[in-house]
């Protein structure tokens, strides 16, 4: 083929490196690449159909030690609905949960299941394990997958199916993707986060421009983020419709790894290292696509419509210039053409999902709302994006931050995310939510979902409306 | 499966809604489920059905037009969002047998080819066409990779080489990758 041919020598990119390592068989015309996969993370929804085909054809999991499994989407995360380690949970969701338990004890596949301490969201999970590492595959029955890319992996969301080939054989048919460089110059201002650039970049692509394509962030914005936020960007790739997105690794990514559970250790750890390294694009390595982004001029950002590339900055207004797809969602979401999106009265604040659930987003969060109060009438609901996660913030007392300010603190789970587990928000609420998604009924049947960074977020539930946090955090070091 | 050899025929239901997400297509409250079968009643739920469970008589789904109709023409950039084949299996299961758009998620379209339900982009004038005529008859042959509409179009589309093969000659994709084992364990004898 062309692009293969032109690969023997000559710089390449991140994408192609990592490709190359797991080509099993290659390309052709006639047939896609069987790839090979490092890591398979596995949780209760996507997976009881593909573990049905293979207890059917009598097949094994082929590695169960490149498998790790966990509950996040339909498990109870409010603090009511737990005793101890023991849920409340309805019908078909017990069924499911249990099931992946059943699935799990018979193929022999580990899994932190509702009891365990290091159990939560999977995308949040496998980093804070160490399991998501520089150069892997990663796949998962969950297009948020994408997050690992964080790591200088090539992390991508699979169906069902797809889920059953990879325990069956650990590999997958894929065709290679084209290759996108997202070129962040500059640096981000105060206040303004990794989870807004993400919605900047998706601004510009729309929600279909990534399709087809990995983007590789690339740039000095980004070598200056910290895991925690190359996750955030990461996770937010398939919002523009990309395959993947990914970020060279560095002595961040390194510094971040070492000593975790799953990561190498000692000698091997050393010898990882010095791999990981050669992990970039090469100078000169040829994008399919590039677009050229400059992190200084960013301001937070807000979504107002039922995707999340409909995105103004805060102090912005909505869009005037109409279109059948923009009155449908202003329809939906009860807003006008030309509004200024600051002010907009809110009735839930959710701070939690695998784009902004870990310890430093919850971190930000609590730098407002310390000493301060949500607003009369208004639920703030604060999610952590895995049991690890809670017990560190617990530790440095986050969550008494929370429920002084009249914040609920949750359990860990996908929860208001995606709305499977009995979180949800009435209809007609509007809801600043830190998630990902802000599609019609994402969080429950008629709620109106406006997308912003945790910052944004944790203003929002003090004011009672969408509020730009920058004021807030300039008195709070005027005070320090 | 549905698409297979035979060649669709059928006229089309035109859902002219841009960038249509899986969570339309499935709202994740459907989804604690652990079989594929029966989630037709789900499809387009939230768009189909009153909160109290009454059918919206100005969706098109709920007109006495998409009565019998195995195509979908949905508008611009068809199935973002998650990856939960819920989505192809919803659209089987209601009675889909294609779905056509200007350009279609990534994961979305390898589920559907993998459960036989053709996700086809077409070009802007086709799907202009499209739109503006619902109802129209359309016969889609994976054969020839050929879409005809109305007297207006006669089309080739581009469906993934190997999906496409599996599709007509009845081809498990797992079953293949189970006949590349040996190719697998000498990669992983390679790599340790």
């Amino acid at each position: 083929m062309m692009s293969e041919a032109r690969d023997i020598t000559g710089p390449r990119t991140l994408l192609e490196k990592i490709w190359r390592r797991h080509v099993v068989v290659p390309e052709t015309a006639d047939t896609p690449a069987v790839l090979y996969v490092d890591l398979h993370l596995v949780h209760e929804v996507t997976s009881p159909q593909a573990f049905s085909v293979l207890r059917r054809r009598g097949l094994p999991v082929r590695r169960p030690d490149r498998t790790l499994a966990t509950v996040d989407h339909s498990i109870p995360t409010s603090p009511a609905r737990w005793q101890g380690d023991r849920p409340t949970m309805d019908g078909e969701a017990r069924v499911q949960v249990e099931t992946l338990g059943e699935n799990c004890a018979h193929f022999d596949i580990p899994l932190l299941g509702i009891g365990s301490r290091r159990r939560g969201i999977v995308h949040v999970i496998g980093p804070e394990q160490g399991a998501s590492q520089p150069g892997m595959t990663i796949v998962c029955g969950d297009s948020h997958t994408t997050t690992h890319g964080a790591f200088g992996a090539l992390a991508f969301g699979i169906g069902t199916t797809e889920v059953g080939h990879v325990l069956a054989t650990q590999c997958l048919l894929q065709r290679r993707p084209r290759a996108l460089a997202v070129n962040v110059s500059g640096r981000l201002a105060a206040g303004v986060t990794a989870k807004d650039l993400a919605l900047a970049v998706i601004g510009r692509l729309g929600v279909g421009g990534g399709t087809g394509h990995v983007i590789e962030y690339r740039g000095a914005a980004i070598r200056a983020l910290s895991m925690d936020e190359r996750m955030t960007l990461c996770n937010m790739s398939i919002e523009a419709g990309a395959r993947a997105g990914m970020v060279a690794p560095d002595d961040t990514t390194f510094e971040y790894l070492e000593g975790r559970p799953m990561s190498p250790k000692a000698a091997a750890w050393e010898r990882a290292v010095r791999d990981w390294r050669t992990l970039c694009s090469d100078p000169g390595a040829r994008f399919d696509r590039e677009i050229e982004i400059d992190a200084s001029t960013q301001e937070p950002q807000v979504t107002w419509g039922t995707d999340p590339g409909m995105v103004v900055a805060i102090g912005g207004r909505i869009p005037a210039d109409g279109g059948a797809r923009q009155r449908e969602a202003l329809s939906y979401m009860d807003l006008d053409a030309g509004q200024a999106i600051g002010g907009q009265p809110v009735d839930m604040v959710f701070i939690g999902s695998c784009t902004n659930a870990r310890l430093s987003d919850l971190r930000q969060a609590a730098s407002v709302l310390r000493g301060r109060r949500v607003a009369p009438g208004i639920r703030a609901v604060i999610v952590p994006g895995s049991q690890q996660v809670k017990a560190q913030a617990e530790a440095e007392g986050l969550h008494r931050v929370f429920l002084e300010a009249g914040a609920e603190w949750h359990e860990s789970g996908c929860s208001l995310c995606i709305a499977m587990n009995g979180d949800r928000a009435a209809p007609g609420q509007y809801v600043v939510s830190t998630s990902n998604r802000n599609f019609e009924g994402r969080q429950g049947p008629g709620a109106r979902t406006l997308l912003a960074s945790p910052l944004t977020a944790a203003a929002s539930a003090i004011a009672g409306a969408v509020a730009d946090p920058r004021p807030l955090l300039e008195r709070a070091r005027r005070i320090a | 499966m549905s698409a297979g050899r035979e060649i669709i025929r059928s006229r089309t239901v035109v859902l002219p809604v841009e960038n249509i997400d899986t969570d339309q297509i499935i709202p994740a409250r459907f989804l604690t489920t652990t079989e594929r079968a029966g989630l037709g009643r789900c499809l387009f739920h939230d768009w189909r059905f009153h909160a109290d469970g009454r059918p919206r008589s100005d969706f098109i789904l709920n007109q006495p037009a998409a009565d019998g109709c195995d195509v979908l023409v949905a508008g611009r950039n068809f199935a973002c969002g998650s990856s939960r084949e819920h989505a192809p299996w919803a659209l089987l299961d209601y009675g889909f047998h294609a779905v056509i758009s200007t350009e279609i998620a990534d994961i979305f379209r390898s589920n559907a080819l993998r459960n036989g339900l053709l996700a086809l982009e077409v070009t802007d004038e086709v799907h202009d066409w499209l739109i503006a005529h619902p109802g129209a008859p359309v016969s889609i042959d994976l054969e020839s990779c050929r879409l005809r509409a109305g007297d207006a179009v006669d089309t080739t589309f581009e469906v993934e080489s190997f999906a496409r093969y599996c599709l007509l000659n009845g081809v498990d994709p797992l079953g293949y990758l189970l006949s590349r084992l040996p190719d697998i364990e000498c990669y992983e004898a390679g790599r340790a």
